[in-house]
């Protein structure tokens, strides 16, 4: 992460707001793509498929819970994980687009999946080298999860796309419209680079290059053709709180409980 | 005992990593999740709490640690057995290092029932996060295998 070997300088004191920031971006990301993966149960379309889904929703969650709850402690505002997923608004989340996306038809779900997934896991690999040892501690654990999330959408993205022209035709779609939220998952801002130069956060250009490989990969072994490139939207990004129109209303379902009962226990 | 799989207890799986008692007599269990997800989490740690009340410890604590990640490569040769004979494929050893190995060739998972390799996974992800769904094309009979991570 930071630093060349025999480098003499030390790394740069993270501010706790970039280790708070750093914090939101990652729980975020997981927090609202396990809420989305979750609206399956019951829907998915065999009963494997259904378990499957909640399944990574929970693992998803579970990872949003350890991340949220550490920057919680980070914050040091008395915010639990709770107080941090359900009594924010939306302009203070800090998730990508890509998860916020609505889940379509089982391919937009599975290329949306497949492509967070390999994001996950090189993210969660970097991050296992991090300065900040609980932080080290959480992506050594998510890693080995988000591993078989990889393996479950790689394999689904393999046999829709070379499956028969309706299904090909569907991933097909799905990939060429998520893929513009892609580059956003690279573009460092201010807070990417100071997490970076702290320690405690990776090189985005390394992600983006290890990211890239392997999709490319597996969209050519599934028979798919990649999108073009596209630029990154100019101005604010989700991740400094600028989000798609998708994501209030995924809000406003899952926080509608706890904020009518503030305090609830069950 | 797992709520789950009630044929392994917390020892068995790895779950408990330590357990403390000081001058005062407080016990301190320290336990770390099997997957971040686990639904069963909760329930475990009041249950922990609960058996050593039940023995007459008056103070416990129950704290939870994730490093070093939980592994199944922990899970005794003897709970293995028993994992077996309770219908579950016991895991095989998790892999280590290598970033990914997408679609890699999982080494065939052995029918708990009729002990064949002519076995196939149907999915990933089974009844519970810990486990995976096969078929066993020997004896014609689904099984769950415990998922080595």
């Amino acid at each position: 992460m930071s630093g060349s070997k025999g480098s003499v300088t030390p790394p740069v004191a993270p501010s706790p707001n970039v280790l708070f920031e750093t914090l939101l971006r990652l729980g975020d990301d997981r927090l609202v793509l396990g809420h989305r993966v979750s609206q399956w149960c019951g829907h998915g379309p065999i009963l494997e498929e259904d378990i499957a889904l909640a399944n990574v929703a929970l693992d998803l969650v579970g990872q949003a819970t350890m991340l949220l709850h550490l920057a919680g402690e980070v914050e040091g505002a008395g915010r639990d994980e709770d107080a941090l997923a359900y009594f924010r608004d939306e302009i203070h989340f800090r998730n990508c687009l890509l998860v916020e996306q609505p889940n379509g038809d089982f391919g937009t779900t599975i290329v949306r999946q497949f492509l967070f997934d390999v994001y996950s896991v090189v993210q969660c690999d970097a991050l296992t080298h991090s300065t900040h040892p609980e932080l080290a501690a959480i992506a050594a654990k998510s890693l080995k999860e988000v591993k078989y999330h990889l393996r479950h959408s790689g394999d689904w993205l393999l046999k829709l796309g070379d499956g028969t022209s309706e299904s090909h035709d569907r991933v097909q779609r799905a990939l060429n419209s998520l893929w513009r939220f892609t580059p956003e998952l690279f573009a460092a801002d201010d807070i990417d680079r100071a997490a970076f130069a702290a320690g405690i956060g990776p090189d985005l250009a390394a992600l983006q290059s290890q990211w890239s490989s392997i999709v490319r990969d597996v969209v050519a072994r599934a028979t798919l053709t990649m999108p073009p490139d596209v630029p990154i939207r100019a101005g604010r990004t989700a991740r400094q709180g600028a989000h798609s129109e998708h994501l209030g209303h995924m809000l406003a379902e899952m926080q509608i409980v706890a904020r009518s009962h503030p305090g609830a226990k069950w | 005992m797992d709520p789950e799989v009630p044929v392994l207890s917390v020892c068995d799986l790895g779950i408990v990593r330590n357990v403390e008692i000081d001058a005062a007599g407080t016990v301190t269990v320290t336990v770390t999740p099997t997957y971040s997800g686990c639904p069963a989490i909760l329930v475990i740690e009041q249950d922990i709490a609960d058996a050593i009340i039940a023995a007459g410890i008056p103070s416990v604590q129950v704290q939870t640690t994730f490093s070093p990640p939980w592994t199944t490569d922990w899970i005794a040769p003897d709970a293995r057995a028993r994992l077996k004979a309770y219908g579950i494929a016991p895991p095989g050893r998790a892999e280590s290092g290598g970033l990914v190995q997408l679609m890699r060739a999982r080494p065939a998972v052995q029918c708990p029932y009729c002990d064949s390799h002519d076995t196939e996974i149907r999915s990933e992800f089974g009844t519970t996060a810990c486990k995976s769904l096969c078929w066993c094309r020997s004896c014609r009979q689904p099984f769950e295998e415990f998922k080595a991570i």
